[in-house]
């Protein structure tokens, strides 16, 4: 069970057009990433709010197929 | 367990504990490095919380995604609110943000007297 990055990466940009996104491959096992992201959608929502909008866009992957996300959010 | 009565159990640890975490393993024997590193930062802090092991139970593990439309543990919870995960709360220590939060809900920690 592991998910490329650039999947990752394809469903947060389809979600946040704006987005500028970093993510790591921490372990090179294609299942613990750590991902940095940049949109202007996260500009007065709590920390909370951002990481579940991430995590909707990643349509339920989090916590199934992909393990291991460190998030990272903040406005531009 | 119905999925109801797993929420309600949730619910209810959540309003009669002042702090807790929802991990996997123990506060003694955490068996995750995200549930360490959270249940670390508590003890370095000195505070005191309720540590509740989804591996002891599926339908916690489950259901405590569920609770708060977060779909990973730990879940840490202060005062009945849902304050984060894992990359949330370290953020927010290393920001003196959760020491602050703590004091400002009077949870008793040794930050205590540097904001004061």
């Amino acid at each position: 069970m592991a998910m490329a990055a650039d999947d990752i990466a394809r469903l947060i940009k389809d979600r946040f057009p704006d987005a500028e996104i970093q993510i790591e491959d921490l372990a090179g096992d294609g299942d613990h990433y750590a991902a940095s992201i940049v949109s202007e959608a996260f500009r007065g929502k709590s920390r909370v709010q951002q990481h579940q909008m991430v995590y909707d866009a990643l349509q339920g992957n989090m916590g199934g197929v992909l393990h291991a996300l460190a998030l990272k959010t903040a406005a531009p | 367990m119905s999925e109801q009565d797993v929420q309600d159990w949730i619910g209810k640890q959540v309003a009669n504990n002042d702090v807790v975490l929802f991990m996997k393993g123990t506060k003694q024997m955490p068996q995750c490095g995200f549930s360490m590193q959270v249940a670390q930062i508590l003890n370095h802090l000195g505070v005191d919380f309720k540590d509740i092991n989804v591996l002891d139970d599926m339908s916690v593990r489950e259901g405590v995604k569920v609770f708060s439309n977060w779909p990973t543990v730990p879940q840490l919870y202060v005062k009945g609110e849902f304050v984060g995960g894992c990359d949330i709360v370290r953020e927010m220590f290393q920001a003196g943000e959760l020491q602050e939060m703590l004091n400002e809900k009077g949870i008793a920690n040794n930050a205590q007297t540097q904001t004061a």
